[in-house]
Order: structure tokens, then C-alpha cells, then sequence
């Protein structure tokens, strides 16, 4: 692993980030020890953002780093590797509810952390997300939402899923700006995340 | 336009273009780490009395209350806190909630004149609370928001605006009676926030000359020294006609006494000074 590279990208220095990018691929260097640099260095913003040296703007640029990284890396990527997602995300914003901010962020990492996100957007009611979960078989389901009846909605949502009887075989987190480990427990999933940090941790942890 | 809020035994406050911008204080809210959600789940009323007398003292007009979070029922905290606050206080009220049975609880117990916070595009929102609205008499607030969420651009902000107000009309809600909040998002991710409200301000201003309320909380989101965007971002609203602001009151007073004043709301600087001179004997 490239320290200096790794510290470049973790300071949010972009264009020289990507310079070295270019110099690295030019003389040669394997592009997945460029992209492990580049995750290792995602940890520490991570890390940053976690102890509030790092604000929410900051993560976003850091996310455009990575992609711009990625960018670069690709054409040399072979077609085997590139479809080898790390795991497949389903995020929604549960019904009644319309709140996407925070959700769009934890798509965005999750993106270009490497996994397979599929967004359905907001007001998602529980039976749609119960049929992508059959679609598309992910290992993680996230529910978002910021309002108090959303709490309902996601409760439903585990409900049917549990109903369907794919409740064993997924993982369920949920997220928004209230939400604490007795929301968790009142909708009975198996984990929440405080912010995009946190969902890019328990799918890592999970996946 | 002017609208007019009383408090519970009359105290009357007037929002308009001609007269200071309005200071609603934000801090009766469950989302804070200022105790208040605890006392509202123990139904403890006095750390939030302590809270409104602070506000009040801070120099806020009216006081903002909002009580719904999970594990609070709002339709018997909200009438709880009104009924408690009233007879401590004779301030005018916002009661923040989409629940049409809080809210009618609330205005039961006789709290003046408070302004209702807030009407949406959605169908649901419009149906449950306009009837109450009339019925009470209430004073309101349209929010630029439906059922797809907050928009981007002024336009279709203005559109949703347009269509709570022919519902409005056609309940017999005086426009006076009507406070437009423009909305914004976080300037932390989204450059062009602040702007876009700012353009939503100057459309309903010159389409039907509504006063108009923002809350500074959301612009600053996810950014760090949050108060300094804050302070500037109503400093600024003041210029694009914004008449009310939902903020907390110690922090944001003295530069809305400030903004008043180079707005022109605030002749030979008579308030100004008194302020200055009440902050200086404290």
C-alpha cells in the first residue's frame, strides 16, 4: 500500500490525487493495489467524519475522489473483475415518508464503496421492497426515514418481509434522524446507523 | 400583508413588511440534547417552562412547539404542553404538527390566536388540518413541499404554493391569515440551497405578497460552526422579505435587530439602541 497516496486522498486533495493516479497506471502499477489505497484511505475519512474532524461535505468529496479514482482504473479492470460486486444493497425510503437526503448519501457511499446498490427511492411501500428483495436477492436491506410514522412503516416493511420468509436470509438496517436502538427494537431490525459512515460498516461487517 | 397572532389572554403580534421580523423561538422540540424530549415523555413540565421563559427572556415573539417523536403521543403531550404554557405565559404559540387531532386538542384549550405549522401539498395533510384551521381561526403556514418530497427549483415550489392556496380559498382562509415557508436544504451538499429559497421568496412575493417564515436550522446541516450560516442565512432572508423566523432566539436576536435596521424596518435606529441598551445593563 502507497502511504504517500493514501494520505493524499484521506486529506481530500483531489487533482493531486488523481495526477498520481495517472502516474501509477502509466508506470505500471496493478490497479488494484491503486484501489486498495483508495478504500484504505475512504477508512480514514471515515474515521474523520466519525470523530467530527470530517463534515458532510467532506464525505461527499472524498466519494467523488474514489469515483474519479475508479474512473481511471477501469478500462484496465478485466470484465471478470468488474462485475465481482462486494454484495447487493437495497435501500428505500419507507411509505408515507419523502425524506432522501440522508438516504441518497448512504447510496452514494455505498456505491462507490463497491457494492451493488439498488435505490428505490422514497414513500416505498413494504410490498414493493419485498419484491426487489426476491428480485435481487441482497444481502442487506437499509430503511430510511425521518419522520416519526415512518417507525410504522418499517416495522411493516420487517413484517412483511419476515412474512415472505426472506427475514432469515437478509439483514436489515434502518437510519434517519431520530432513530435509536429503541426505534430499532420497536421495528425489529438487526441494526441502525447514525449516518453513511455507519451503513458502509455494518454491510462490511455483514457481507 | 399583515397577520396577526394573539396570545392566550390577547397579547397581540403583528407579522408584516412594516414592522420588526418576528422571532418564533425553536427550542420546544424533542430533537435537541436540551432535556426537552425526556420531560416530554416523563410529562415533566418544568424543564420546558424553564425553556420558554429562557426564549422569551432571549427576546423571541412567540414560541414554536413541537412534540412528536417515537414514544410520544402528541394528541394528549401537545394539548398537555399548550395547556401548561398558557397559563404561565401569555405569548402567542406555533404549534408544529400534521396531526389534526393534537392540533385540535391544542386550540380546545383557548391558546388565542397561534399560528398553525404546517400545511403541505399533500392531500391527506390539506384534508385533515384546513377544516380546523377555518373553524379555529388560526393563522398558517404553507409549506413549499408534497407527497414527492421538497423540489429542487422555485417553479414547481411555487406550483405546490399556487395549489394549497386555491384549497385555502376555497375554505375561506383569509390571506392574511397565510405565512409561506419557501423551504431550504442544506447548503452542505447542495450549493444553489439558499438560492433557490431566496427566488421561491421573491415569486410569492410579488405573485401574492404573503409573508413569509423559514426556519434557519436546515441550511446549515451537516456542516461544522452551524450558527454563522445561520446568522447570515436569515440575515440575507430578511432582504428577500422573509417577515418571520423560527431560530432560537439568543443566538440570533441581535442580528435580526441588525438586519432590521439595514433593511430599512427600523427609523432613526430607535430599537436598535434600546436593544444595545438592555444588552448592556444585563
Amino acid at each position: 500500500m502507497d502511504q504517500y497516496f493514501l494520505n493524499l486522498m484521506a486529506d481530500l486533495r483531489e487533482q493531486e490525487v488523481l495526477d498520481l493516479t495517472k502516474e501509477k497506471i502509466a508506470s505500471g502499477v496493478d490497479h488494484l493495489e491503486i484501489l486498495d489505497s483508495a478504500r484504505a484511505a475512504m477508512e480514514i475519512v471515515g474515521k474523520r467524519f466519525e470523530v467530527g474532524e470530517y463534515f458532510l461535505p467532506d464525505l461527499i468529496m472524498a466519494g467523488e475522489i474514489l469515483r474519479g479514482v475508479s474512473e481511471l482504473v477501469k478500462p484496465y479492470i478485466k470484465q471478470k473483475e468488474e462485475t465481482k460486486k462486494k454484495g447487493r444493497v437495497i435501500i428505500a425510503t419507507v411509505e408515507g415518508d419523502i425524506h432522501d437526503i440522508g438516504k441518497d448519501i448512504v447510496v452514494f457511499m455505498l456505491d462507490v464503496n463497491g457494492y451493488e446498490v439498488y435505490d428505490l427511492g422514497v414513500d416505498v411501500p413494504a410490498k414493493r421492497i419485498v419484491e426487489k428483495i426476491k428480485d435481487v436477492s441482497p444481502q442487506v436491506v437499509g430503511l430510511s426515514g425521518f419522520l416519526t410514522l415512518a417507525f410504522d412503516a418499517m416495522k411493516k416493511t420487517v413484517e412483511e418481509i419476515e412474512r415472505a420468509g426472506l427475514r432469515d436470509v437478509i439483514k436489515i438496517m434502518i437510519g434517519g434522524g431520530q432513530i435509536d436502538e429503541r426505534v430499532r427494537e420497536y421495528v425489529k431490525a438487526d441494526a441502525y446507523g447514525k449516518d453513511a459512515i455507519a451503513a458502509v460498516n455494518l454491510c462490511k461487517k455483514w457481507i | 400583508m399583515k397577520t396577526v397572532l394573539y396570545g392566550p389572554r390577547g397579547k397581540e403580534l403583528i407579522i408584516g413588511d412594516d414592522v420588526p421580523t418576528v422571532i418564533i423561538g425553536e427550542r420546544i422540540n424533542p430533537f435537541g440534547k436540551n432535556g426537552i424530549k425526556e420531560a416530554l415523555e416523563k410529562r415533566d413540565i418544568d424543564p420546558i417552562l424553564r425553556v420558554a421563559e429562557e426564549q422569551i427572556s432571549d427576546g423571541a415573539d412567540a414560541l414554536n412547539i413541537s412534540v412528536g417523536a417515537f414514544g410520544i403521543d402528541e394528541t394528549s403531550v401537545l394539548p398537555f404542553v399548550v395547556e401548561n404554557i398558557t397559563k404561565r405565559f401569555d405569548v402567542p404559540l406555533c404549534l408544529e404538527s400534521r396531526n389534526p387531532l393534537a392540533i385540535k386538542r391544542a386550540l380546545d384549550i383557548g391558546c388565542g390566536k397561534p399560528l398553525i405549522n404546517s400545511v403541505s401539498g399533500e392531500t391527506h395533510v390539506m384534508e385533515g388540518l384546513l377544516p380546523i384551521i377555518k373553524a379555529y381561526k388560526t393563522a398558517v403556514v404553507l409549506i413549499a413541499s408534497d407527497g414527492k418530497g421538497i423540489p429542487k427549483d422555485s417553479d414547481s415550489r411555487l406550483k405546490i404554493i399556487k395549489d394549497i392556496l386555491e384549497q385555502t380559498d376555497r375554505e375561506n382562509i383569509p390571506r392574511e391569515d397565510i405565512i409561506v415557508d419557501a423551504i431550504v436544504d442544506s447548503v452542505a451538499l447542495n450549493a444553489k440551497a439558499a438560492l433557490n429559497t431566496f427566488e421561491t421568496m421573491k415569486m410569492v412575493k410579488r405573485e401574492w405578497n404573503l409573508n413569509l417564515i423559514l426556519g434557519a436550522s436546515n441550511i446549515s446541516y451537516g456542516l461544522p460552526q452551524r450558527s454563522f450560516i445561520n446568522i447570515v442565512f436569515l440575515s440575507t432572508a430578511i432582504n428577500y422579505g422573509l417577515t418571520c423566523a423560527i431560530t432560537n432566539p439568543r443566538i440570533l436576536k441581535p442580528y435580526i435587530m441588525a438586519s432590521d435596521l439595514i433593511a430599512g424596518k427600523d427609523v432613526l435606529a430607535r430599537r436598535y439602541i434600546s436593544f444595545c441598551k438592555a444588552l448592556k445593563s444585563r
